[in-house]
C-alpha cells in the first residue's frame, strides 16, 4: 500500500485561511489502511477545523481518490466549496485536482512510500518503485529501498552487528539479503557483479502518458 | 613524487609503497593544503585526497589533489559515489586525468546523514564496485558506460578500491574484495587495521584466492592520538575495530604521553603489517596530524 501520515494540524489550517467552505476529502484505499486518511482522520480533521475556525466544513470518504470514477461522485458535494483537503495519498490528491481544476485542492497528508503493515499501526518501506525490479536476485529483500546507500554489489564497510551504519535502527538490508541467499544455498549468485541500475524508469514524468492494458 | 617513480610504477615493480592521507580544508585556502602536502612530500609515495570525508563540504578532492600535484605530491583522488551520478563521475574521471591525477580510489562514501547536510539528497546512482568497473571500462576498455564508441583519448588511471575485512558479514569480504578486483581494482587499501590477527586470517584467505596476485594490497593504519580516541573508534566508527589490549595500553601512559604511545603502536602493527603474506604497502591514515607522518614513517622504517 502506499503509506502516508497526517501533516501537523497548523499547516493544514495555513493552506486554509481565507476559505469559507472547505471539504475534507478521506480516501477509503490506502491511507485508510495505514490510518491517516480514513473515516477516522477524515472526521477528526473536520472536527478540529470546524470547532478551531469559522469555515464550514464538511467531508466525505472517496472509495478510491486515484480512481477518477470514485472521483467523479464528489462532484454533488462541491458547489459552494472554495478548497478541498485531500487525506488521499499525492495521486489522490492531483485526480481531485486534474478533475475540478477550478477548486483549490491542498494535500493534508505526506505521502512516504510503498510499504507494508509490520505490525499493528506500524508500516515499513519495501519499493521505490524503481521500474525496474531485480527482486528475484536478491532474495526478496530490495537493497535499493533498504541499504541506505543503495548498494547492489553487496555491503559497504560500515555494517556492524546487522544494523546499518547510520545508526538509525535500521538493519543493514545486505545482511539479511546474505543471510537469506545463504539459507537458500544461492550465496554464489551474489558473486556476480551486478551492473548499474537503469533508473530511466524513475525519471520524473516517465509514465505521465501511462502505461497497463487495455 | 619519488624520483620518476609513481605509486603505480612502484607497485607494479614490486616495491613496498607507502599511502597518505590528506583531507581539504573547509574553505577554498589552497595553502592549507599546500602546507599539508608539505608536511607529505618525499616521506609517502601517494596522499590520498579525501573526498567530502565524512559528508561534510570540503574542497572538492580534484581540485586539492591538483594543488598536492603542484607541491611535488602524487594524489589519489578519492571519489565518492554519493554525491555524483555517472555523468558526474564519469566526466570528473576525464577531468582529473586531464589536469595530471594518475590513481583514483572508488568509494561508497559515508552517508550524509553523519555530516552537516543531512537533508541532502545521496545520489548513489551506481555503487562502489560499479564505479570500479566504470573507470575500467573507460581506461582500459576505452569506452563510455553504455556506450561501443572508442574514446579518442581514454584515460590511463590506477584504480583503486577499498577494503573492511572487520566488518559485517565477514564471511562476505573476501568475495567483496573479489568482485572489486574483477571489476578492475589495481590497488586496495584497506579500512585501519589495529587486530593484526584478524588481519592476518583475512589475509590467509585473500593470498588463498590468489588476489594478492591480481591487485597491490595496501595495509590501512591509523594512529591513535589518545585513549579517547580508541573509545570513539570502537563506539562511533562502524567497521573499526580496536582491542581491548591497545585500549589498555594506552590508558595505562600519562595522558601527555598517550600520543607518543599511540604512534609507538603504530609503529609496531606496521612492523607486523610489513611482514604478512600478499601486502604490498601501507596506508598511514593520519589526518589533521600529516606532520607526525614523516615520525611513524621512519620509525617504522618504511623507507620511501
Amino acid at each position: 500500500m502506499i503509506v502516508a501520515e497526517l501533516k501537523l494540524y497548523d499547516e493544514i489550517k495555513s493552506y486554509l485561511e481565507g476559505c469559507s467552505s472547505v471539504l475534507v476529502a478521506g480516501c477509503g484505499s490506502c491511507t485508510s489502511i495505514c490510518h491517516s486518511g480514513g473515516l477516522r482522520e477524515t472526521e477528526s480533521v473536520a472536527s478540529w477545523l470546524r470547532s478551531d475556525t469559522g469555515m464550514k466544513v464538511r467531508s466525505i470518504i472517496i472509495e478510491r481518490q486515484c480512481d477518477n470514477e470514485f472521483v467523479a461522485e464528489i462532484e454533488h458535494v462541491l458547489s459552494g466549496v472554495d478548497a478541498v483537503l485531500s487525506l488521499g495519498c499525492g495521486a489522490g490528491v492531483q485526480m481531485i485536482a486534474e478533475m475540478y481544476q477550478g477548486i483549490r485542492v491542498y494535500p493534508g497528508l505526506n505521502t512516504k512510500f510503498v510499504g507494508t503493515t509490520h505490525d499493528r499501526g506500524i508500516f515499513i518501506e519495501r519499493c521505490r518503485s524503481c521500474g525496474n525490479c531485480k527482486l528475484g536476485s536478491t532474495a526478496g529483500i530490495c537493497p535499493l529501498t533498504r541499504c541506505a546507500k543503495g548498494l547492489q554489489n553487496g555491503p559497504c564497510g560500515g555494517s556492524e552487528n546487522g544494523m546499518c551504519e547510520t545508526g538509525d535502527g535500521r538493519e543493514c538490508a545486505w545482511c539479511l539479503i546474505i543471510e537469506r541467499m545463504k539459507a537458500q544455498g544461492r550465496l554464489d549468485e551474489l558473486y556476480r557483479f551486478t551492473e548499474p541500475v537503469i533508473w530511466s524508469g524513475q525519471v520524473p514524468g516517465r509514465y505521465n502518458w501511462g502505461i497497463g492494458v487495455k | 613524487m619519488n624520483g620518476m617513480l609513481t605509486l603505480r610504477d612502484k607497485l607494479e615493480a614490486g616495491m613496498f609503497a607507502v599511502t597518505g592521507e590528506l583531507g581539504p580544508p573547509r574553505g577554498c585556502d589552497g595553502d592549507v593544503v599546500r602546507k599539508k602536502a608539505g608536511m607529505l612530500r618525499g616521506v609517502v609515495d601517494a596522499v590520498n585526497i579525501t573526498d567530502n570525508q565524512t559528508a561534510i563540504v570540503r574542497m572538492s578532492s580534484i581540485a586539492a589533489s591538483v594543488i598536492c600535484m603542484q607541491e611535488g605530491v602524487e594524489p589519489v583522488m578519492q571519489m565518492t559515489v554519493r554525491d555524483r551520478n555517472r555523468i558526474a563521475l564519469q566526466s570528473d574521471l576525464l577531468g582529473g586525468a586531464a589536469l595530471g591525477i594518475r590513481n583514483v580510489l572508488c568509494l561508497s562514501g559515508d552517508h550524509q546523514s553523519f555530516g552537516d547536510q543531512p537533508g541532502a539528497r545521496g545520489v548513489n546512482d551506481i555503487d562502489s564496485i560499479q564505479l570500479v568497473y566504470t573507470a575500467n571500462r573507460m581506461c582500459n576498455g576505452k569506452k563510455i558506460l553504455h556506450s561501443e564508441e572508442q574514446l579518442v583519448s581514454a584515460p590511463d588511471l590506477f584504480i583503486g578500491a577499498a577494503c573492511n575485512p572487520f566488518a559485517e558479514p565477514k564471511e562476505f569480504r573476501p568475495m567483496r574484495l573479489k568482485k572489486k578486483i574483477d571489476a578492475g581494482a589495481r590497488f586496495i587499501q584497506t579500512q585501519c587495521i589495529y587486530d593484526v590477527h584478524a588481519f592476518r586470517e583475512f589475509m590467509k584467505k585473500i593470498v588463498d584466492m590468489g588476489l594478492h596476485k591480481k591487485s597491490y594490497i595496501l595495509a590501512g593504519v591509523m594512529p591513535l592520538k589518545s585513549a579517547g580516541m580508541a573509545d570513539y573508534l570502537n563506539a562511533k566508527v562502524p567497521g573499526v575495530v580496536v582491542p581491548q589490549p591497545i585500549i589498555e595500553r594506552i590508558k595505562g601512559v600519562p595522558k601527555d604521553r598517550a600520543a607518543a604511545e599511540g604512534i609507538e603502536i603504530c609503529c609496531e602493527i606496521i612492523d607486523e603489517l610489513k611482514n604478512i603474506d600478499g601486502v604490498n604497502g601501507i596506508h598511514i591514515m593520519a589526518i589533521e596530524w600529516e606532520h607526525r607522518v614523516r615520525e611513524i614513517v621512519e620509525r617504522a622504517k618504511l623507507k620511501v
